[in-house]
């Protein structure tokens, strides 16, 4: 606690989109709780903080940290290290800290082939000396350093020990909200634990009519027009529902969009890809194999589809290079 | 001992017939290969996708998964149409990993079929050999170092 009996918190975004960042911002008037409560002393993206102040502070002077993003770069992994360091609490915060989330999707490929893909191939690129960018270039003034593009994208508790876990991307601010008022008041569950969602799935939490799934052809989202009542699934449009934890409230079914599976695994899941490839397999209403085979085989890029938020997670963690 | 590769090979099988025709080829005195560890299940409807892709991160370098034929043999009536959608799947997610469609196996052998069972292993065993090893646990190790395109 700082002097003044505030929270000093901290909040850092390695490989993110900012959506986490807008996810605090989304608190609204209760930011200025947290703002009453707590002492910011470390926010990039909305505060006039920098790193060399991070590494003036003395070990564990922060007192929780939420660090959302993977570590995609040697930067993101650097700075996982210092932040871990300085506070006494490191939450993975947002699916892309905890499990990887869509950054995770370049875990499909190798790290040539995605420099390749930016800098040379994308069409919109103009790039006519075909440069790429390099750990090292020499200038006349000396040598300019960028940080190094790892091959495999990871997950902050893959690169070092993390106390509590928020999933979601982004975390809903209702959830962040109490995690904030768990840590305020002491109530954190054991280190290790997922925070800021709920023990069962979104199927558990989502209110649409569910009755027998027997599914003939899946279809993707925009193939159809979905009854709004009615489980998404059981009209054969894939929802990774019955293999993601609950905690959002079901918001994407609630607004007939299928859920995408980025508050992670249930608890006792050890691959959500799996689970959910399972689950959608396991209604595929065929009762011989050539027709199996005919109605799953139509699912369009199924390791995408089940493992969109959590490959580098996930058993197997990447693509064999 | 020679230096080739001696592949290490996991079958889930089901209880009541793939199970049994192993244990029949035992019996029988078939000779099969000792690189086919089996695991075996109460019915191969129980066995998880996750099951198939932890055996390959913990080493594994081919799977098998057998069960009763369908339609009428499962003792559960209906588990090993459970297999059947599963395995189709679990096929396509293999290659977008990039693991060989030949490392994995899938398919039934009855009780009465010891002899299909020891066929199997030698012929699943030689192949996987062929391929070498998998060593999955290696994919993590860090690389980002070298070869920046």
């Amino acid at each position: 606690m700082a002097q003044n009996g505030k929270l000093k918190l901290g909040l850092y975004w390695a490989a993110s989109c900012g959506g986490c960042e807008i996810a605090v911002v989304e608190l609204r008037e209760k930011i200025l709780l947290l703002d009453e409560a707590a002492e910011i002393l470390f926010w990039p993206v909305a505060m006039d903080f920098k790193v060399k102040d991070v590494e003036a502070m003395p070990d564990g002077h922060l007192d929780v940290c939420l660090f959302n993003g993977a570590i995609r770069t040697s930067e993101n992994e650097h700075m996982a290290h210092l932040l871990r360091r300085k506070s006494k609490v490191l939450v993975a915060f947002g699916s892309c800290a905890y499990e990887g989330c869509i950054p995770g999707l370049a875990n499909f490929f190798e790290k040539s082939a995605i420099l390749r893909r930016v800098y040379l191939e994308v069409p919109t690129v103009e790039n006519p000396e075909g440069i790429i960018p390099q750990p090292v270039t020499p200038v006349p003034e000396g040598e300019i350093e960028i940080p190094r593009f790892y091959n495999t994208v990871k997950t902050l508790g893959q690169v070092t020990d993390v106390d509590y876990f928020v999933p979601g991307c982004p975390p809903q601010p209702h959830q962040i909200w109490a995690v904030v008022e768990a840590i305020l008041s002491g109530g954190l569950p054991p280190k290790g634990s997922v925070v800021g969602a709920n023990e069962k799935t979104v199927c558990d939490e989502c209110k649409r009519i569910r009755e027998e799934k027997r599914i003939k052809k899946f279809y993707r989202y925009h193939e159809i027009i979905p009854d709004a009542e009615r489980c998404l699934l059981e009209q054969g449009i894939i929802c990774a529902g019955p293999a993601t934890r609950g905690g959002c409230g079901a918001l994407c079914p609630t607004v007939n969009q299928p859920c995408r599976g980025c508050y992670g695994p249930p608890p006792n899941v050890l691959d959500q890809g799996a689970a959910l490839l399972s689950a959608v397999a396991s209604v595929a209403d065929a009762d011989t194999e050539e027709e199996a085979a005919r109605i799953v085989g139509e699912i369009l890029d199924p390791a995408g589809t089940f493992y969109r938020f959590g490959l580098p997670a996930s058993t197997l963690h990447r693509a064999r290079m | 001992m020679s230096d080739q590769f001696d592949p290490r090979i996991v079958a889930f099988v089901c209880n009541w017939c793939t199970y049994t025709a192993a244990d029949n080829a035992g019996v029988g005195r078939m000779e099969q290969p000792p690189n086919v560890d089996i695991i075996r299940v109460m019915c191969s409807g129980r066995i998880e996708p996750a099951f198939i892709l932890k055996a390959f991160a913990l080493g594994a370098d081919g799977v098998i998964v057998s069960g009763c034929h369908p339609p009428g043999d499962c003792h559960y009536s209906s588990g090993n149409f459970k297999t059947f959608r599963r395995m189709p799947l679990v096929e396509q997610l293999l290659a977008q990993f990039g693991i060989e469609k030949e490392r994995f196996h899938w398919g039934w052998i009855s009780g009465a079929e010891a002899v299909k069972w020891a066929q199997l292993t030698h012929e699943f065993t030689e192949r996987i050999r062929a391929l070498g090893p998998l060593n999955w646990s290696r994919q993590l190790e860090d690389k980002e170092g070298d070869g920046h395109l």
